[in-house]
């Protein structure tokens, strides 16, 4: 925390264009990542860098994030537009239709990739939460923001998709069955987190209290992986374990497995954009802000 | 005007000369003392939480019809269900009043930590919500058809589980201090971490009906308690220092 903290004091006596008024302003709101460098005036931060920042705090500094995700946002979201073409084309119209279940089975291609992001997405908060709580990461406090609506759809689409398969499977849109309720309670414990980080005047406090609640929550995730070992389910067990063999044929594995990669790098894509937009909103604010103030001034 | 102020309830003493262990001591059975003293001024509000209890749970056999059968399956559930909510009723004023009248920052210069702090508040809320719960839920129990058999399963679950609503409660209103709505988000966050409590009671009580073993749901029941006891003060002790800040 001292060592981010003398990060971010490095960071304003490299950044000629911050006034003091505006780092004022920007400590007064309670936020830490308001001043990012511009663009144009950028100077070789190790000039006048005293250390370098520890692992931690390499990455929340804001500009290095918004630099470094200029580059890599294009590339994930062409990866994701082709891994997904790709998979969502042969698992719905090429791999083979299931011997039991029919066409039914290409919801699969969906819905595991959706509930794996689901888990995938709360397990990020949680981690967003420790980084928030112990080294008072500023991007992480962002990205929870920004995972919280995402994650929440995924949980959605993964419900959903599930109860459109349940209907001519099981014969009912939903059953009260332990996997199918602990998906359930993520998806309220994702709408918790959402209303909570939005629900005070000043940023930084939600940022926290989000962050306890993401990280009482993760007690759920296990729960959900479990559930359909400890509990007698209807939904089934998992058929892709890393120590077993797939029980699956392997004409499914294949999309199922591009489903799911393309659905992730979506997922990631999305969520940096998110962030970026967060940070540009940010930046915008501070921009007519300072213009308003020089304006009341002259 | 404040329930603090209005009642002259004295704040504890930070006593300077005595050693710290006793001094430690004498502020957490002040502040729990203190406590207890504002629920017995603030009786109606007390007992609004147990009325509460009462009354939604005669409210079911209105709606579902009296017959004994369905209601002494129901039993368990809705005892449960209107537990929860009933525990849920006095959070929003657990560390609110004393965020508003500028106790909690007196109480956080105590020298206690604030997760202990938190702790002595989530016992009192404890004492005067779970601890009366328990106390009617025999006769609500009973109004429901439920078997004098099964009752000492209800109680040792209730027992067990309504120190666990507390102490999540504890947490979520800790968390939620000084936020836009927060009476509104109380119950969205409690009520997803407190359904493990919620379905291992209410299946202790049903598997006993039934004439299964119900030891298993009881275990869980009370290492749900052994882990909220150490985790929940932590984060609401995390919260209120998060809200005096």
């Amino acid at each position: 925390m001292r060592q981010a903290k003398g990060f971010r004091e490095a960071h304003f006596a490299v950044c000629p264009l911050v006034t003091s008024n505006v780092r004022s302003a920007a400590e007064g709101a309670g936020a830490r990542i308001i001043v990012t460098l511009p663009a144009t005036s950028r100077i070789p931060p190790q000039t006048a860098r005293p250390s370098r920042p520890g692992f931690m705090n390499r990455f929340a500094n804001p500009g290095q994030f918004m630099r470094l995700s200029s580059v890599l946002l294009p590339w994930l979201s062409g990866a994701a537009v082709l891994t997904l073409t790709v998979g969502i084309i042969w698992g719905l119209f090429y791999a083979p239709a299931d011997w039991q279940q029919g066409d039914t089975v290409r919801i699969m291609y969906v819905h595991v990739p959706m509930a794996w992001l689901a888990s995938l997405g709360y397990f990020s908060l949680a981690v967003c939460g420790a980084l928030s709580l112990i080294w008072r990461h500023p991007l992480a406090d962002l990205a929870a923001l920004e995972i919280g609506p995402v994650g929440a759809v995924a949980t959605f689409i993964c419900l959903a998709t599930g109860s459109l398969w349940g209907e001519p499977m099981w014969g009912t849109w939903w059953v009260w069955d332990a996997r199918l309720t602990s998906v359930l309670v993520l998806f309220f414990l994702y709408l918790g987190h959402i209303a909570l980080i939005r629900a005070f005047d000043e940023p930084a406090r939600g940022y926290r209290a989000a962050a306890i609640l993401a990280i009482a929550g993760a007690v759920d995730l296990p729960i959900i992986k479990f559930s359909v070992q400890w509990w007698n389910t209807l939904h089934q067990p998992d058929s892709i374990t890393l120590t077993g063999a797939p029980t699956m044929s392997m004409t499914m594995l294949a999309p199922l497995f591009i489903c799911m990669a393309g659905f992730s790098l979506g997922f990631a894509a999305v969520v940096m954009a998110r962030l970026r937009a967060a940070l540009m909103e940010t930046r915008a604010r501070q921009l007519l802000s300072r213009r308003h103030a020089d304006r009341e001034a002259a | 005007m404040n329930a603090h102020t209005r009642t002259g309830a004295p704040l504890p003493q930070q006593g300077q000369a005595l050693r710290p262990a006793v001094r430690f001591g004498a502020a957490l059975s002040a502040l729990l003392a203190r406590d207890l003293r504002l629920a017995w001024r603030h009786g109606a509000d007390t007992l609004a939480a147990l009325l509460f209890f009462i009354l939604a749970g005669s409210l079911f056999p209105l709606a579902l019809g009296p017959s004994p059968d369905l209601l002494r399956k129901m039993a368990p559930g809705i005892v449960w269900v209107c537990a929860l909510l009933a525990s849920l009723l006095p959070l929003d004023r657990l560390f609110g009043a004393e965020l508003e009248d500028g106790a909690l920052d007196q109480l956080l210069l105590l020298g206690l930590p604030p997760s202990v702090v938190a702790m002595t508040k989530i016992a009192s809320h404890w004492l005067t919500t779970g601890l009366p719960l328990l106390v009617a839920a025999t006769p609500l129990a009973l109004m429901l058809d439920m078997r004098g058999a099964d009752l000492p399963v209800l109680l040792v679950g209730l027992a067990l589980g309504t120190p666990c609503l507390s102490l999540l409660g504890g947490l979520a209103s800790a968390i939620v201090l000084g936020a836009r709505r927060g009476g509104v988000l109380l119950p969205l966050l409690v009520l997803p971490l407190a359904t493990p409590v919620l379905i291992f009671g209410a299946l202790a009580v049903d598997q006993a009906r039934l004439g299964l073993t119900y030891g298993a749901d009881l275990d869980l029941l009370g290492a749900f308690l052994a882990a909220c006891l150490t985790l929940c003060p932590l984060a609401a002790g995390a919260g209120l220092r998060a809200a005096v800040a």
